[in-house]
């Protein structure tokens, strides 16, 4: 087991090296860099650009820039950020919690959403329960991040207000209420946008679950559970539910890139000041430090998230962690 | 018949609704089973043995149904008529069943000792502690060595043996009247099979429990069983002792079992093989359901579907060479014996 | 697992259910077969359905448009006008008719979805076909590459790409999106290829010694062509949420250029006076969406390429 948890770890650094790598090369290849900008070259005369490009280093070969970078970025340094004074990876830390408590909640609220509805599809198969569920999660997978955000965004912020619009805490009254006010000034904040995230995604865990079940369901050890007597809602809940989380949470491993693409555009909806908006704005600014150091966190989230779905997927099947 | 009845089934219909039309797979099947004793139900695959078996303890899934009009009388009751909760009260508790598959048998994410103690914790509402405990008494009676490590053990570290064992513990915990045992050996090698029915006979001897084997191997029933069922197609086709079957077979189609079954001392340039396979029970021929791989069958076979005529005493057989035994004769003096001409091609259909 | 994938396709193909359109001469078209079963599919008809007549719209955009998508006849009295029968989606916040820039839009969005997955197919294609044939080290460092590109969220990968680009065009986003997304595709081709290089046709071929890139072309490809078939039609429908996210994010389709994203992004500037116009450019992406994943849907049970990942 701790074999397994090193190997992993180890794999996981390579990966984030590489990606960290290649974000960098992607980046400088692209035809500009942050001075070169069409709005802003008239007014400003080139040789104070030149300046500048020297101050950043961005006058010297690639290579050796490619190497500062990855010296740096040994320290947890990723430069000045152009955005907003201070680092970059100053900024990267106020948003990546935000990031974090976001589609935390929103994994834990899909994953319980989903079973639920997956399963329950299952035990009924092919009743009229199970189609009305299956077309409602095919149509609900199939909507966009950022749209079903706005229409939660009206309906539950702007003609209900039983959310607020936007933000982490109600900016004006947060500092004066109660410790517990605070938290639920919090958790009133985090509704809509974790909630836009976890529809989404329970969409498609529910169909991945439902057909996990019926994979497990005739098989014969379903039977001798049910031949020792046990009743039809421990069976499915118990034995055959177990199994059917198997491919469930490989699954998640597998989503996590584009369950954090999403938090991108929900975070946009709902001004969540989380990695998404932050590399947005960096986007604007042609802040490249921050939006090479928000995309290099991205994947440091998603091979930590995989690890943390490798360690579940063992907990839950004893064969994995013989191996 | 000595024993009073433990379980009467009678006129068992289980059909399976298709897209390919009804499958009768079991048609009409009644028998007993007495207290204390072993009952052997043999046939090849497809005959509706272990529909037979699922049946018992309605454990047939969809489209499977049991017709009505069938009967499966256990201590008094019913089993038919239970309902949800009445039926789980007598599975695993009154009435065991061991499967053939020990791999796939057991659940691959809980430990051997969790799942013999859920029995317990089911039926007798033991405490965790108190289920366990008993768990592993069992697996030491099943002789399994080391029982307190392995019950913490998942099936996939246990051997096949030792897994078939797990399942017995299972069948056995609470001390059942009845245990169905369908093919508990078939996918273990040879020494491991005779250590496990030798275990079965043990258990039986001590605990005085009553045994279905339902199994395609007479080699088996010849161990264990005192009294045996022959079924095909559906159907029960011949019931007799053990000794009077092996000796003094009446159907062809038991005959035919007993030359494809290799023996010790006799050697055989080749093992009898009953031409052609069981055919599909959506399409039962009609009259005899056997006749199309019978060497004796004749015009009456095709037209008239043979009733269980009896034979001698707890001796019965569904074959019309009851009623004419005269064409036996003929046709052993005609042919070399039966089971050569079964052997030749091209006596099935 | 993968040759599995391959038998099934065999399977199907040979099966006399398995298509309506069996052959009686004996040669049996695989696609022949699987068209007759996606003809047979209800729900994929429909989507097909949907997407063919979104995409006569598109290409009839000009004259099917009620308005000119880029008049801004009074920005003070007709702006945000609420759906009515003169103008069925409402008016925007500079009193564009958001019907008419809506169907413009879908010329944007559609083909940029359309043209990047055939970018981010071939290349998925080329550099999987490469990596599964070749094999051994360069195929290990090849798909560990892809690893770590997976492992970066892709809307991320976009915006870090897109950062330093000066005025992204069109024809530059196509470009971004084609070339972020090939990773799954390539991964895809070449445990496929990798499974098809065992095959007994293909080392029969070699040893009748036909050259590596004859094998490739005549004897592995076609065997890779309806999953990827299958994987690009889903990708399509992934892409043209993204490029409206992108533009909804500020890159991507810039003004005055129509897009579904930019009919969106002018929506949301203030969501709560005029909701529709976000509303419905929202409900155009949905229902093509959901068109193309009908398709999809239909197309994997045709050529029974199940084992494909869900999105």
């Amino acid at each position: 087991m701790r074999r397994f948890l090193a190997r992993r770890l180890a794999h996981g650094a390579a990966v984030i090296f590489i990606a960290a790598s290649l974000s960098f090369l992607l980046v400088h290849l692209a035809p500009g860099d942050p001075f070169s900008s069409t709005l802003d070259s008239a007014a400003i005369s080139p040789s104070v650009k030149a300046a500048w490009r020297a101050a950043y280093g961005l006058d010297r070969p690639l290579l050796e820039q490619y190497l500062r970078f990855l010296g740096q970025l040994a320290r947890g340094d990723l430069g000045p950020s152009l955005l907003q004074p201070g680092p970059a990876s100053a900024a990267l830390a106020g948003a990546v919690p935000n990031t974090l408590v976001l589609m935390g909640t929103a994994l834990i609220l899909s994953f319980v959403i989903g079973i639920g509805v997956g399963s329950w599809q299952a035990a009924r198969a092919g009743s009229g329960g199970d189609r009305v569920a299956g077309n409602a999660s095919l149509v609900v997978a199939s909507l966009p991040e950022f749209w079903l955000g706005a229409v939660l965004l009206l309906v539950f912020a702007l003609r209900f207000r039983v959310f607020p619009a936007g933000g982490v805490v109600d900016l004006v009254m947060h500092d004066s209420l109660s410790p517990a006010g605070r938290v639920l000034d919090r958790l009133r904040h985090l509704a809509l946008p974790s909630l836009t995230l976890a529809l989404l995604g329970s969409a498609s865990i529910a169909r991945y679950q439902r057909a996990a079940l019926l994979d497990v369901l005739p098989q014969d050890f379903i039977r001798t559970a049910r031949a020792k007597g046990v009743s039809d809602r421990l069976v499915l809940w118990r034995h055959a539910l177990r199994n059917a989380l198997v491919p469930t949470i490989v699954l998640l491993g597998l989503s996590l890139p584009t369950l954090l693409g999403g938090a991108v555009f929900v975070e946009q909806v709902f001004s969540w000041p989380g990695l998404g908006r932050l590399a947005a704005a960096a986007f604007h600014a042609r802040d490249y430090q921050v939006v090479i150091g928000a995309t290099i966190m991205g994947a440091v989230l998603v091979v930590a998230g995989g690890i943390l779905a490798d360690l579940l997927h063992a907990a839950v099947d004893p064969r994995v962690r013989a191996q | 018949m000595t024993q009073p009845a433990l379980l009467t089934v009678s006129d068992l219909r289980t059909y399976f609704y298709t897209g390919a039309g009804v499958a009768r797979a079991v048609d009409g099947v009644s028998f007993t089973i007495g207290t204390g004793e072993t009952l052997g139900i043999v046939g090849e695959s497809g005959c509706g043995k272990s529909v037979t078996a699922l049946s018992i303890l309605r454990l047939v899934q969809q489209p499977g149904r049991i017709e009505p009009g069938s009967r499966i009388m256990f201590e008094n009751q019913d089993l038919l008529q239970l309902d949800g909760a009445g039926i789980r009260r007598v599975r695993g508790n009154r009435i065991a069943m061991i499967f053939q598959e020990p791999m796939t048998a057991l659940n691959p994410v809980f430990t051997v000792g969790d799942q013999i103690a859920e029995v317990a914790r089911v039926h007798a509402s033991a405490s965790r502690r108190a289920a366990w405990d008993r768990a592993v008494e069992m697996l030491t009676m099943v002789g399994i060595p080391a029982p307190a490590e392995r019950a913490n053990q998942y099936p996939h570290q246990l051997s096949g043996g030792m897994r078939q064992r797990v399942l017995i513990a299972m069948a056995l915990i609470m001390n059942p009247a009845l245990v169905i045992a369908d093919e508990p050996t078939t996918a273990l090698d040879v020494t491991i099979q005779a250590q496990i029915l030798e275990l079965l006979a043990d258990l039986q001897q001590r605990l005085g429990t009553s045994i279905a084997m339902i199994t395609h191997d007479l080699g088996v029933i010849a161990e264990v069983a005192s009294r045996v069922l022959v079924m095909y197609g559906g159907e029960v086709v011949e019931e007799a002792r053990v000794e009077t079957l092996f000796t003094e077979p009446h159907h062809p189609y038991t005959e035919g079992l007993l030359h494809a079954m290799p023996r010790v001392g006799r050697r055989q340039e080749r093992l009898a093989v009953i031409p052609g396979s069981v055919p599909p029970p959506t399409a039962w021929p009609t009259g005899c359901r056997f006749r199309d791989r019978c060497a004796y069958a004749w015009d009456r076979c095709a037209r008239e579907h043979p009733p269980l005529y009896q034979i001698g005493v707890g001796h019965v057989s569904r074959c019309h060479l009851a009623d004419e035994p005269e064409r036996r004769t003929a046709r052993a003096t005609a042919q070399v014996s039966p089971a050569a001409q079964a052997a030749v091609p091209g006596g099935g259909a | 697992m993968t040759s599995g994938v391959r038998q099934d396709v065999l399977l199907a193909s040979s099966a006399p259910d398995g298509g309506g359109a069996f052959d009686r001469t004996g040669a049996t078209s695989p696609w022949r077969s699987a068209l007759g079963t996606l003809a047979r599919d209800r729900s994929a008809m429909t989507g097909l359905a949907i997407l063919a007549a979104l995409a006569l719209i598109a290409l009839a955009a000009p004259y099917v448009a009620p308005y000119d998508p880029r008049a801004q006849p009074d920005i003070v009295a007709l702006k945000y006008l609420p759906p009515t029968l003169a103008h069925p989606f409402g008016t925007d916040h500079l009193s564009r008719d958001v019907l008419s820039r809506i169907i413009v839009g879908s010329r944007v969005s559609l083909s940029v979805a359309f043209l990047s997955v055939v970018v981010a197919a071939t290349v998925g294609t080329g550099y999987g076909a490469i990596a599964g044939y070749v094999g051994g080290k360069l195929d290990g460092l090849m798909m560990r590459v892809v690893d770590a590109l997976l492992s970066i969220p892709r809307v991320l990968l976009l915006i870090a790409v897109a950062t330093l680009w000066n005025g992204l065009e069109l024809a530059g986003l196509v470009l971004l999106l084609g070339l972020t997304g090939w990773f799954g595709v390539s991964r895809l081709v070449r445990t496929l290829v990798l499974s098809a290089r065992e095959d007994e046709f293909v080392t029969a071929a070699r040893a009748l010694g036909a050259t590596h890139t004859r094998i490739l072309t005549h004897h592995i490809l076609p065997q890779v062509v309806s999953p990827v078939l299958v994987a690009a039609t889903l990708a399509i429908g992934n892409v043209i949420v993204i490029e409206a996210g992108l533009t909804f994010l500020g890159m991507g389709v810039q003004p005055p250029n129509a897009s579904w994203g930019s009919v969106f992004y002018d929506g949301m500037r203030d969501v709560g006076a005029a909701w529709w116009i976000s509303i419905s450019a929202g409900a155009a992406l949905v229902i093509t969406v959901l068109a193309v994943n009908l398709v999809a849907d239909g197309l994997r049970e045709a050529l029974n390429a199940r084992q494909l990942p869900a999105r």
